[in-house]
């Protein structure tokens, strides 16, 4: 059972870091929502998966109560997380920022 | 299993320095909040890998959840609050 815990809470830290780095390094503000909105639900959503199995896999009522409670929070940030995504973006977009573009790049 | 859980919080910290230079210099006001919505999200599973090293889960997972809560609040009233406002600009450019 520590053996799947710990490979899931790896790929969900794989996650959590292929986000992190997709912040810092895409070149635009609508672009830098795309690691930021999928990424982090997904990192988010294997660790928990893999901390509510590591406290369900000792039986007794208190573990899964607590383990029902880790997945609660993950069925919430699943709704919210795209939510605010999607009020961020649409901050931007009433305040007239315009998307990236490779030709205003190269005009510099 | 501990240890495991001790460097996947160091882990995590240091991705939060990551997303924590997105907050500092980002060029507009909506990058800095999509750095600290990715650093809130983060906090929401290092709580509970907090839980777990010190035996006390029934307790730090309200707190967790809490926090999710207070992330999506503050994410959600900061971007209708500068929605409002035509002064979102690109601060490296000094238009």
């Amino acid at each position: 059972m520590n053996i799947i815990v710990t490979i899931i809470l790896i790929s969900g830290l794989i996650f959590f870091a292929g986000g992190a780095i997709g912040i810092i390094r895409f070149p635009d503000f609508y672009s830098r929502l795309h690691p930021a909105g999928k990424l982090d639900t997904a990192g988010l959503a294997t660790t928990m998966g893999a901390l509510a199995l590591y406290t369900a896999s000792s039986f007794s009522t208190a573990s899964l109560i607590t383990a029902l409670k880790i997945i609660l929070i993950f069925v919430f940030v699943f709704i919210t997380s795209p939510t605010a995504t999607h009020a961020i973006i649409d901050a931007g977009v009433r305040s007239g920022l315009t998307p990236w573009r490779k030709e205003a790049e190269a005009d510099k | 299993m501990i240890h495991i859980f001790i460097y996947s919080g160091v882990f995590l910290a240091l991705l939060m320095l990551l997303s924590l230079y997105r907050a500092v210099v980002g060029p507009t006001v909506l990058d800095r909040l999509v750095g600290v919505n990715a650093i809130g999200s983060k906090t929401t599973t290092l709580l509970i890998l907090i839980g777990l090293i010190y035996h006390r889960v029934d307790m730090f997972v309200d707190i967790a959840l809490a926090y999710a809560m207070l992330n999506f609040i503050a994410v959600l009233a900061a971007s209708r609050y500068f929605q409002k406002q035509k002064g979102l600009y690109d601060e490296r450019s000094n238009k």
